[in-house]
């Protein structure tokens, strides 16, 4: 039976999805579309890309059970560690699918765009892995707040592309991204979520889903069940989000809980919770729900956390809200540094700031004891070290 | 109603198009402008709807959609000021805006305006062939209003086709793989995608667009077309030179 998760052949979840796109992308993206199911089914991706997430990656990650978490908040909370995998965050799951599949299509010129640079870094990894040449449009603002990713990029042999347009963050690094593919259609877009037009956040989530696909037998393994009650995972664009419930989306038994970056506050005006204070709209190829004025004008979102910065969210996710088989909910910025102080105290784990807000909802929520919850920890907090500091010294 | 029609109907070749941003320079240009552009002779006028992120332009577009917006631009304030012109104007206009734009002034409300100014053309660079098929085919039919496809050199020939099918207006031909913005001279390669354009004898007119920006990229897409779209290079005269000068721009045009 096919998901009602899977999108239709107009790359549709529900109302949401398709693909916007100019006429000038509409080669790339059929070329994309009338192939990626049919390149990631084979053996022969299959092979390569399960050998690369092995010994390449690290994979499985593994699935921690966080003793003393679980004592804090009276549950049995396991961490999904996907903060240990090479690069330091999930993303590397889909660069490393993506790679192979432009390798399949003939490209060798990749682009991307990055947030918190942990994209960009993946990309760069697997292109200079590859030996593929690589440029990475990112957010000036976010060149400055993520700097370690930005020297590791340029490490990797990466070319990396300030974009100073809007709110010179991920949206805009976004916006270059594409207006760069419109100029050079020989170029592989490598995108970095579960956004943009269709396939694109089908082809991200199908190769995230190794993300569920392992915490199922590992959970199997240490509780004797498959199934969790309940998934948490951040949500930006939503790719960590949607490798963690894509193998449960069908089984309405396991919660799933999503939690947005709120900023200074859901109602502050300087927030990134779009389901909260987005309407239908369109952003990059996808229609979705997108930030934006009663004039269709995008609005410029916030979040501390420059993965979590952006004005939509994939079109699965807004699915995935609509309908309600998922739950949605958000945390501050503050909330997401005290998530993260508390996680290196009691675990010894720096969790990345996106991740932090994931983390930060435990408090929120009403537990039982026997109640099992996998938090998909999609990141390590190197890269946010600078602003940890700030926040220990204050 | 001035229907773009009715031009190629009179006039087959070296047609001219001016495009502009709505509220720029300053937010009541948008009815100077289009004065200027009607006294100077320009055939038609494409009407920029500033947004945020547009997706298909370059930097001089993206800067002057950027300046209207903060001039305090929107929907309502352009439908006004193309109100108060719709009886004196009387070179047809074309509005080029984004899909999103639409999507949240609500389609319907969105089409009565247009058609309330006295517009039947629309062109939106992201409004793709299938939605306008499944969707937008009806939508715009109920109000009289045509849409314009864009074609690339990268669209194929069995795909040219059935634009040309869908085409009411006529077909905007991006003369390269590029968004907006000038790029000097034009190419022998994109002459070789003009002439199998033109050979293709398409029962929709041609209008070349993306990277004109003078009068001897003007009269070379004319040569293969019915006629040729400039924005960028006109908004950088109107930024530099100001909205009363516009005369001169258009004679050097058609010089």
């Amino acid at each position: 039976m096919k998901s009602k998760f899977q999108p239709d052949k107009n790359g549709y979840f529900g109302q949401f999805g398709g693909a916007f796109i100019p006429e000038l992308l509409y080669p790339n993206v059929k070329e994309l579309e009338d192939n990626y199911i049919q390149i990631i089914e084979s053996e022969e991706f299959q092979t390569e890309y399960k050998s690369l997430l092995k010994d390449f990656v690290g994979r499985p990650s593994p699935l921690y059970f966080a003793k003393r978490l679980s004592e804090k908040y009276g549950a049995q909370i396991y961490l999904k560690r996907e903060d240990l995998n090479h690069t330091g965050a999930h993303k590397i799951n889909n660069t490393v699918g993506q790679i192979l599949i432009a390798q399949k299509l003939g490209k060798t010129k990749i682009i991307a765009e990055t947030g918190a640079g942990q994209h960009g870094v993946a990309t760069a990894t697997v292109c200079a892995l590859m030996g593929l040449e690589c440029t990475v449009f990112m957010g000036e603002k976010d060149i400055v707040r993520q700097a370690p990713n930005v020297a590791r990029m340029k490490m990797l042999g990466a070319k990396v592309v300030p974009a100073t347009s809007g709110s010179k963050t991920l949206k805009d690094a976004t916006n270059e991204a594409i207006r760069y593919w419109i100029q050079h259609p020989e170029t592989f877009y490598l995108i970095g979520s579960v956004v943009g037009p269709h396939p694109h956040p089908d082809m991200v989530a199908r190769l995230q889903a190794v993300i569920s696909e392992e915490m199922k037998w590992q959970l199997k393994e240490k509780t004797g069940n498959e199934n969790p009650d309940t998934i948490i995972a951040c949500v930006g664009g939503g790719s960590n989000a949607a490798g963690a419930f894509y193998h449960y989306m069908d089984d309405e038994e396991v919660e799933l809980i999503a939690v947005e970056a709120a900023g200074l506050g859901v109602n502050s005006g300087e927030s990134a919770a779009t389901s909260q204070l987005g309407q239908v709209g369109i952003i990059h190829g996808s229609k979705t729900i997108l930030m934006q004025d009663e004039y269709g004008q995008i609005v410029e979102p916030y979040s501390i956390s420059a993965g979590l910065d952006y004005p939509g969210v994939g079109p699965l996710h807004a699915f995935l809200f609509e309908s309600g088989r998922a739950k949605y909910m958000n945390a501050t910025d503050q909330e997401a540094l005290d998530a993260a102080f508390e996680l290196t105290k009691i675990e010894g784990i720096i969790p990345a700031l996106e991740t932090a807000h994931a983390l930060a909802v435990l408090p929120k929520m009403t537990l039982k004891k026997d109640q099992v919850i996998v938090i998909n920890l999609s990141g390590r907090g190197d890269k946010d070290l600078e602003i940890f500091v700030k926040h220990l010294e204050q | 109603m001035n229907s773009i029609k009715n031009i190629f109907q009179t006039k087959n070749s070296q047609v001219l198009s001016i495009y502009f941003t709505a509220g720029f320079p300053n937010l009541e240009d948008t009815k100077s402008v289009i004065q200027e552009l009607e006294k100077a002779g320009v055939d038609f006028i494409e009407v920029g709807l500033p947004y945020s992120d547009p997706l298909a332009d370059g930097p001089t577009i993206q800067n002057s959609s950027q300046k209207a917006l903060q001039n305090g631009i929107n929907l309502d304030i352009v439908f006004e000021q193309l109100m108060t012109i719709k009886n004196t104007n009387k070179t047809p206009l074309v509005l080029m805006g984004y899909l999103n734009q639409m999507l949240k002034y609500g389609e319907d409300k969105f089409c009565q305006k247009v058609v309330d100014c006295g517009i039947d053309t629309l062109i939106l660079p992201d409004l793709p062939m299938v939605e306008y098929e499944n969707h937008y085919k009806q939508l715009f039919e109920k109000y009289g209003i045509k849409n314009v496809f864009l074609i690339t050199p990268q669209t194929t020939d069995d795909r040219i086709k059935k634009i040309d099918d869908f085409s009411e207006s006529f077909i905007y031909m991006v003369a390269s793989s590029s968004i907006t913005g000038a790029k000097g001279e034009i190419s022998q390669q994109q002459i070789d995608y003009f002439q199998r354009i033109k050979s293709m004898n398409l029962k929709s007119k041609l209008v070349i667009g993306f990277g004109i920006s003078d009068s001897s990229t003007f009269s070379k897409a004319c040569e293969y077309a019915n006629g040729a779209i400039i924005g960028s290079a006109f908004i950088n005269f109107i930024e530099e030179n100001g909205v009363d000068k516009i005369g001169q721009f258009i004679n050097k045009i058609r010089k």
